[in-house]
């Protein structure tokens, strides 16, 4: 009960602190808007209703990854810059579960990029907004964030140890649009792609969504997103003290 | 059991120069360091930037892990027992950095709080009654960004005492402070003795340290130089005496010169608005004024006055040898 507790306050603050900053603030409401429009003009040209849907799905989970993977690291950075990286670790809890409800948070804020994305498709381009299962639909939106927030923690927790990690939090938001199948159906993609792409959380969480909302199967892809998702958070919970220990070894927790 | 013990603590770090061609470079920074601090005793650690000092008390805090040595607070070892010490010390160092700035000082302390696991039925009125003791009261619900350098300093305080912890390191805790800010935090830290607290204290300011500490260790170049009561340290250079002369543009050459004159134990230039005041100890019954102000041709001399030693008169003989 105290865990989760603490879960939920840090979480509510670190979400407060997200939406009172200018930039986070400013890029999360805008940033969903041109990949949508961006999408959207680009699947235009095939003239289908389904892909339409399919590009504003699939932009929306843009959206919400981009939230994870550029935040989470520029997170710790900041940790960094304000001094408060050392008072984290200085504390009694388990340094994992202090990373969490910032990584929660974070993804949290993936919710408004999915739901600015669709209304902006409807309004903006008129594409229809049917969710053939809501139900399930809300449950693999929740399953994504949850692996979403897993796998930005193992990004922290390496944030932590090696400084410059930041950088590769940007670095890995264009690749996993691609490779995960958020614009291009993973089957047109090379064959040795596709191994990443299975080990990848977002590639199920996005499966999940568009199934539930265009009416398949999206059980077995929540399910094999929320393992994944929890996988993550097991190996950063893992790894965490041996990072820790190494970088208390090395004396890099003070720099920024 | 004393609260916290080092023995022989040393702290090397590994750094790099050049950027083509990059080479290692080792620097000590804490060199075998040996100390005791008793249950409730208020004990400071005194020396120049760079001495070692902050090193010092990350290696005891948990955040550094000793090249060599041991050392213990509360009877657990720092490196082994990391979390069972970290529940029961708090940490408070001196800036304005350490501080969510885009929550309120209010917010700030919640979350703290909640990540020592202060039970929640506890937070509200122990919030409350630290916002009174580093008086915040009345401003917990403003933005943090908003507040004075000393407003946070205060906010910091508060933060390490939140958990009640039994023994409390401050790093530096009224650096950059306002005179009155600085006595304010110096009152509250003489209170944490007064409540049975055990405090290490690292400063720079020798009225600080005289005024709170019962037992000083000076630190310089990553070694313990000198231990004892404040008087203990004063009564080093006690029968010596220090001669200040006011000077307008002394070099380097002509304090070396100073120096070399025999008798003369430590020589320190303060500045002092526009002009720099030359403060020379020199050893028992010296009589040394004409001399050095033989080594002072040249420049402008105003002042001259005599003294007995204080304990920074102590510390800069002893971070001079």
């Amino acid at each position: 009960m105290k865990t989760l507790r603490f879960v939920r306050v840090s979480w509510m603050l670190q979400f407060k602190m997200i939406m009172r900053s200018p930039f986070d603030g400013v890029g999360n409401v805008i940033y969903p808007l041109f990949f949508a429009t961006t999408a959207f003009f680009v699947f235009k040209a095939g003239d289908s209703p389904r892909t339409l849907i399919y590009a504003s799905l699939g932009a929306a989970v843009m959206g919400m990854w981009s939230s994870v993977s550029t935040s989470a690291g520029s997170a710790m950075q900041r940790e960094r810059w304000w001094g408060t990286l050392e008072l984290l670790v200085a504390a009694p809890r388990h340094f994992s579960l202090v990373l969490f409800p910032s990584t929660l948070g974070l993804a949290s804020v993936g919710i408004y990029n999915l739901v600015a994305t669709l209304l902006w498709g409807k309004f903006a381009f008129g594409i229809p907004l049917t969710i053939e299962h809501p139900l399930l639909f809300a449950l693999s939106v929740l399953a994504t964030v949850l692996a979403f927030a897993g796998l930005g923690l193992l990004f922290a927790v390496s944030f932590v140890r090696f400084r410059a990690a930041w950088v590769l939090g940007n670095f890995f938001e264009y690749p996993v649009w691609l490779i995960c199948g958020f614009l291009v159906p993973l089957a047109l993609l090379p064959t040795w792609v596709h191994p990443i792409a299975w080990v990848l959380a977002p590639t199920w969480g996005m499966n999940a969504i568009r199934e539930s909302a265009l009416g398949g199967t999206p059980v077995p892809d929540l399910l094999l997103c929320l393992g994944l998702g929890a996988a993550y958070v097991v190996v950063a919970v893992l790894v965490t003290n041996r990072v820790l220990d190494d970088a208390r070894a090395r004396g890099s927790l003070s720099l920024t | 059991m004393a609260a916290i013990e080092a023995e022989g603590l040393r702290r090397t770090y590994k750094t790099h120069t050049g950027t083509v061609r990059r080479r290692a470079k080792e620097i000590e920074a804490v060199r075998g360091i040996d100390f005791q601090v008793a249950e409730g005793e208020l004990f400071g650690l005194l020396g120049p930037n760079g001495a070692g000092k902050t090193t010092t008390i990350k290696m005891l805090i948990t955040l550094l892990i000793p090249t060599a040595g041991t050392a213990r607070v509360l009877g657990l070892d720092v490196v082994k027992h990391p979390t069972e010490v970290r529940r029961r010390i708090g940490y408070v160092f001196g800036g304005e950095r350490g501080v969510y700035e885009r929550l309120s000082g209010y917010d700030n302390l919640r979350y703290f709080a909640e990540l020592y696991g202060v039970p929640p039925a506890e937070q509200k009125p122990r919030i409350e009654g630290l916002l009174e003791l580093v008086g915040l009261r009345g401003r917990e619900h403003e933005r943090t960004e908003g507040y004075s350098r000393g407003m946070k300093q205060r906010l910091h305080v508060a933060r390490g005492l939140l958990h009640d912890p039994d023994v409390i390191f401050l790093d530096e805790p009224t650096i950059g402070l306002d005179p009155v800010g600085a006595r304010d935090v110096r009152a509250t830290i003489a209170s944490l003795t007064e409540a049975g607290k055990t405090v290490l204290l690292t400063t720079h300011y020798m009225f600080e340290a005289d005024a709170l500490c019962d037992r000083i260790a000076v630190i310089t170049q990553g070694e313990i130089v000198a231990e004892g009561t404040p008087d203990d340290l004063k009564r080093g250079v006690g029968e010596g005496t220090v001669v200040e002369v006011e000077v307008y543009g002394v070099g380097d050459e002509t304090v070396e010169r100073v120096r070399a004159i025999g008798g003369v134990t430590a020589v320190a230039v303060e500045e002092r608005e526009q002009a720099q005041v030359l403060v020379v100890q020199t050893g028992p019954g010296a009589e040394l004024t004409q001399a050095i102000i033989g080594c002072l041709d040249g420049s402008d001399v105003g002042r001259i006055a005599h003294r007995e030693p204080t304990l920074e008169d102590a510390y800069v003989a002893l971070v001079s040898e």
